[in-house]
């Protein structure tokens, strides 16, 4: 059998002191939302976990959640393939290709049967095979032989946890979700399109340090990235509760940083974290930019109707029942801070 | 243009984060005082708005003492104006912010010096002292 060094045992070897692992300690609970509280636990957890290995299927997507995922900054996207997990099959980031690159996959796969993680993005055709294949092997085909051995699948994007684009209508490939197919083992969604880089190795890290798929929600979304829809973390939620609105991208409501709610604003009906976890380092989100949420991390997002088309139109019947709006948005923010205290005790307990 | 300060069109601080922070700071002061128990608290779990998170670290101030810390990036710890409330930033190692935090303690846990480095300080120590001494035996 393979000897697998631990976490701690790699970072010691690279020189990494004491200071230097609580501080990551401390910026993984952070990431995790949870209290700094539990930073010893996490210490201890990741101190002594395991590298899992990870096999990465690319299906139909855009390559835009690799990208997103390059782009994690806390922790880095090197720092977690060195360190905390071994990345060995990724057909974008890996220098090997054709029949390397697929003996890479088998060897993991036998190697650590039964406790690897499977990562996708895109969805899966089921149309015809031959509308996305790799080194000859249908999607559908390579999914199902890699996940077979599998501890757990991770869908990284909407289209593997929804279909996404190619699954919009009228889906010309016959794309299904990642889910769709595979039943027999834990499946994580993380969409977004694409999902947030931090909540794609906040995921992995989660994993990592509790050893367990974490708590997710009706979608199959980690409740720790999830559980808040942007609305109720949005720091222009006080102008929706005070019904100021920008009408349009240029008004003087537009201008004063108003509430983009009657611009089409997807904020009230999306769960996701940019909000607080931000784009870019940290350093803002959509709404932030002056654009109305497009809720890309819910299903079938692109066939909800117009980006433009205000949610009251659809969920309230008129805009002029915006008053009735703030009012459920409000009761849903004190549900949301009420659920996200539940599950920062429930961490608490069990530490 | 350089920064996103530069931009005509900007949405101001109206969030009120700041006043509750410092509010929420005076009492964890208090209970450090009262009872010797510190409090952390994360700021990259509150939605600022642009601009808030300057306006908060203005109205702490500055200190007496501030440190900064080369493990795994660079990290910042800095007494603010009000003895006791450090500001801590963590950042990674392509300098990026990693961690910003709000410490109510008597001395962040992170400055002291930890067993684990102080051991294997020791070691080196010792190997280095005997490679020394063997080297003034041997002249």
């Amino acid at each position: 059998m393979n000897y697998t060094p631990t976490v701690g045992q790699i970072l010691q070897a690279k020189g990494v002191s004491r200071r230097g692992f609580l501080k990551y300690c401390a910026t993984t609970a952070s990431l995790l939302a949870l209290p700094p509280s539990m930073i010893p636990r996490i210490a201890e957890a990741i101190e002594n976990a395991r590298r899992p290995s990870v096999i990465w299927l690319s299906f139909q997507e855009c390559t835009g959640c690799t990208e997103s995922l390059t782009r994690s900054s806390s922790p880095t996207v090197e720092g977690l393939i060195f360190d905390a997990i071994s990345l060995d099959y990724h057909h974008t980031l890996q220098a090997a290709s054709g029949d390397q690159a697929e003996a890479a996959r088998h060897a993991a796969m036998e190697e650590n049967d039964g406790n690897y993680l499977v990562l996708v993005d895109g969805s899966i055709p089921m149309g015809n095979p031959g509308f996305s294949t790799i080194a000859g092997i249908s999607n559908y085909d390579m999914l199902m032989e890699t996940v077979a051995g599998a501890a757990a699948v991770v869908a990284i994007g909407s289209c593997a946890a929804f279909g996404g684009i190619p699954g919009a209508n009228p889906n010309p490939t016959g794309a299904v979700s990642v889910k769709d197919l595979v039943t027999d083992k834990p499946v994580i969604n993380v969409p977004g399109c694409p999902p947030i880089p931090m909540v794609i190795t906040g995921v992995l890290a989660q994993f990592l340090t509790f050893g367990a798929i974490p708590d997710l929600d009706k979608h199959g979304r980690p409740l720790a990235f999830f559980g808040n829809t942007i609305h109720d973390r949005c720091y222009r939620r006080p102008f929706y509760e005070q019904g100021k609105f920008a009408d349009t991208f240029d008004d003087e409501g537009a201008k004063a940083g108003w509430c983009l709610y009657k611009l089409g604003c997807k904020g009230p009906t999306t769960y996701n974290a940019c909000a607080t976890v931000k784009w870019n380092s940290g350093t803002s989100f959509p709404i932030e930019s002056g654009h109305p949420c497009l809720g890309c991390s819910e299903p079938r997002f692109w066939d909800k109707g117009g980006f433009y088309q205000p949610l009251s139109t659809g969920h309230f019947g008129s805009g002029a029942k915006l008053a009735g709006a703030a009012v459920a948005g409000a009761a849903l923010g004190v549900a949301a801070a009420a659920a996200g205290r539940r599950r920062q005790a429930k961490f608490t307990r069990e530490a | 243009m350089t920064s996103s300060n530069e931009i005509g069109v900007q949405a101001k601080a109206m969030h009120g984060n700041v006043a509750p922070i410092l509010n929420e700071v005076m009492h964890a002061i208090d209970r450090l005082l009262d009872d010797g128990i510190p409090t952390t608290i994360d700021l990259a779990s509150l939605p600022f708005a642009p601009g808030e998170l300057d306006e908060l670290e203005a109205a702490l101030g500055t200190g007496e003492l501030s440190a900064r810390l080369d493990a795994l990036g660079t990290s910042r710890i800095r007494e603010t104006a009000y003895p006791g409330v450090w500001w801590i930033e963590h950042r990674n190692v392509n300098d990026e912010v990693a961690g910003r935090y709000l410490e109510v303690t008597r001395l962040p846990e992170i400055l002291s010096s930890q067993d684990a480095d102080i051991m294997a300080g020791r070691a080196r120590l010792q190997e280095q002292f005997g490679k020394a001494s063997s080297g003034r035996k041997t002249t």
